[in-house]
């Protein structure tokens, strides 16, 4: 049986693969059976829909070529666009979405991750993340304002001494001033993330301290 | 190969190597597979140097660094790794089984599929992005009511764009049946190499449907976290280390002229992997919203990974013992060799990096970036340049033009990974440090810019070997063929 075809290919092949699929996918899945994915339109939530809002105040030009006016559905538009250039663009190489409840995460932070949270479609791949080079994004909605955001995201350097992320210019016109559809959609991507949260989280209370 | 084929399986008349092995088409895929390793190289060293800031163009929107992070990574899985495998397969499975692939015309086809595959991954994940706000595109997905990325997946190691996957599925199907028919084929008990490979078909052919397909349309959240875990572990410990133990078992006894030490460590070593490794899945996401029994299961079955593991690596001590001065003469023996002294330090590495009390310092840090060179380059590339090394005079029928470049190859690869491989671990613990005593998120950058610098230059060791290795090839290539050609043992 251990080195026959059948057993090879029954047994290791598809056997033991199914044993681990169901333990430890399908179980999961079960558990959370009774969280409904939401969509992008359920999500949009008063907070982003400030900043939206605030987005089309601030450039108004660019913001009508590339939305039109900040409806809701717009919002979720600009959702779906900003997660697929967050995706795109490999932000979620280097910056992570859960904050873990070790190493003083939620001091840094803000709330640790809890399920519920990552239940609509702009998790579905989730954007766990792998790797942080730059800090959690998870509770990184309405921390700075999208003045800051459009200059950061031009060129990082000016904003952020020292930082070794790159410029993202293609996500403009030329000027940090006129940000693009992409661009737009990223910044209330960005905007959105923890939003959903009952309050802001107390930002970083060292680096109050410090200032 | 005297263990393969015991005397009852062999046919009346041993066939011919040229009638089994078709060997245009293994050198094919090998300099495919180095065409990819070379891109991928480049692709890395961009990023490392846009950590340092060195990078030469940084506002160019197809050298984004973001992007070819995801191209180095897909291009040395499924460009390098996947293509050298091919190759090697279609060495190895036509001479175990003494018959050849099921169709020769199947098999240039699969070559010429799987180069689109992985050329135009790397297409979508550079151009992709810029396109996702075309006029046109949008009308195109207005019209279908479609809400499509043209770039990166969002998944990792599985970045190939959703609309390459199915592509991807039928081509890995293809070859599964391609290799199986020959293998189905074959009487008499299998040696081990069959197993490992067979197994392996299944396997990337579930793994990649799960990873692409389940975790883009079905399952999202938390649960598809779980999925997406159980991806990417799946993908090294199903398909890349079952080919690569599968080649060593086949190379190692030819090279020595001897058996595999123990047949019953064998076993275990293949019934282990077969076991433990697909649950192992969730340790990649410890400390997330997945149920903490799950996370716990998988850091019990990744230490159980690692007795196995040492099964495998005492099995092959057993076999070169009392010949230990053969790794030294022999490169590829030599190759083979280090790639086994670095999976056992990876596999240590994992076992204890994989506790929850690690995870607590080194989660998100370079350490698992160090990790997963170790692993991929330290081991399985390590491998595959000892095959190619051996292979390759006998694919092109001259001896290497300069020994002493093998040498150098050697050399500065494998220098290269380990410098590489400690300084991102310890660059880990370093970030690990910083973040959890609350510094400021700007110290922890600050703090591994050395690591970061050292990193560069490992990485152009690395990349020193490889155009060694390539320039060589040429060369000998361009020398006159021996008088009577190497011949393949």
């Amino acid at each position: 049986m251990f080195e026959s075809k059948a057993g090879i290919l029954w047994i290791g092949g598809i056997g033991f693969f199914a044993l681990a699929f169901l333990s430890n996918a399908l179980v999961p899945v079960l558990m959370y059976r009774d969280l409904p994915e939401q969509t992008a339109e359920e999500v949009v939530n008063a907070r982003v829909m400030y900043q939206f809002e605030d987005l089309s105040r601030r450039y108004p030009e660019a913001f009508q070529a590339a939305f039109g006016e900040p409806t809701e559905e717009k919002c979720a538009e600009a959702l779906r666009l900003g997660r697929q250039v967050y995706i795109g663009e490999g932000c979620w190489h280097c910056h992570s979405q859960f904050v873990r409840p070790v190493s003083n995460e939620s001091r840094r932070f803000g709330d640790v991750a809890k399920t519920e949270e990552f239940q609509n479609e702009l998790q579905r791949p989730v954007m766990f993340g792998t790797r942080r080079v730059g800090p959690d994004l998870s509770r990184e909605g309405g921390r700075r304002g999208n003045d800051w955001h459009v200059v950061h995201f031009f060129e990082p350097k000016s904003v952020s001494d020292g930082s070794p992320m790159p410029n993202y210019p293609w996500l403009f016109d030329g000027d940090p001033e006129k940000p693009n559809r992409r661009g737009i959609a990223l910044i209330t991507y960005v905007q959105w993330l923890g939003s959903w949260l009952p309050s802001y989280p107390y930002y970083e209370e060292i680096e109050a301290d410090r200032e | 190969m005297s263990s393969s084929a015991p005397s009852a399986a062999i046919p009346a008349e041993i066939p011919r190597h040229e009638d089994l092995v078709n060997e245009r088409l293994v050198a094919w895929y090998f300099i495919a597979s180095l065409v990819f390793l070379g891109t991928s190289m480049l692709a890395g060293l961009h990023m490392a140097l846009q950590l340092v800031h060195w990078n030469p163009c940084p506002d160019a929107e197809l050298l984004s660094p973001g992007r070819w992070r995801m191209v180095h990574t897909n291009a040395v899985a499924y460009g390098f790794l996947a293509n050298a495998f091919l190759g090697m397969l279609h060495w190895t499975v036509p001479r175990l089984t003494l018959r050849p692939v099921a169709s020769s015309a199947l098999s240039y086809f699969i070559f010429g599929a799987w180069q689109f595959v992985v050329l135009s991954t790397a297409a979508g994940i550079l151009i992709g992005p810029s396109l996702q706000d075309a006029p046109w595109v949008m009308e195109l997905a207005a019209k279908y009511n479609i809400s499509m990325s043209l770039g990166a997946q969002g998944i990792e190691w599985g970045e190939t764009p959703v609309w390459i996957d199915p592509i991807a599925q039928v081509g890995l199907l293809l070859v599964a049946i391609n290799f199986m028919v020959p293998i189905s084929r074959a009487r008499g008990p299998m040696y081990v190499t069959l197993w490992y490979f067979m197994a392996m078909f299944v396997w990337t052919f579930l793994v990649y449907a799960m990873g692409n397909f389940m975790s883009e349309y079905w399952v999202g959240g938390t649960s598809g976290g779980a999925v997406g875990g159980l991806f990417i572990h799946d993908l090294v410990g199903l398909f890349v280390t079952p080919l690569g133990w599968g080649m060593m078992y086949y190379f190692v006894p030819i090279l020595l002229q001897k058996p595999i030490w123990s047949h019953g460590l064998s076993l275990v070593g293949f019934w282990g992997l077969a076991f433990f490794y697909p649950l192992n899945g969730i340790h990649h996401f410890l400390y997330t919203p997945i149920p903490m029994f799950l996370q716990y299961g998988a850091v019990i079955a990744t230490i159980a990974v690692e007795f196995v593991v040492t099964t495998v690596i005492i099995n092959f001590i057993g076999t070169v013992w009392g010949q230990g001065k053969s790794v030294y003469r022999s490169l590829p023996l030599r190759w083979f060799y280090t790639g086994m002294i670095f999976y056992f330090l990876t596999c240590l590495q994992c076992a204890l990096q994989v506790t929850l009390t690690f995870q607590k310092l080194i989660h998100f840090t370079d350490w698992v970036v160090g990790h997963a060179h170790l692993v991929m380059f330290g081991v399985f590339s390590l491998w595959l340049f000892g095959v190619m090394t051996y292979l390759f005079p006998r694919l092109i029928g001259r001896d290497w033009w300069s020994p002493q470049l093998c040498e150098w190859h050697y050399w500065l690869s494998t220098a290269g990974v380990l410098v590489m491989a400690f300084d991102l671990t310890l660059a880990g613990i370093f970030q690990g440090y910083y973040w959890a005593s609350l510094q400021m998120w700007d110290v922890s950058v600050d703090g591994s810019m050395p690591f970061w610098i050292t990193r560069v230059f490992a990485g152009l060791a690395m990349l020193g070997g490889f155009v060694c290795f390539v320039w060589n090839l040429v060369m000998t290539y361009r020398t006159a063929p021996a008088k009577g050609a190497v011949a393949a043992v």
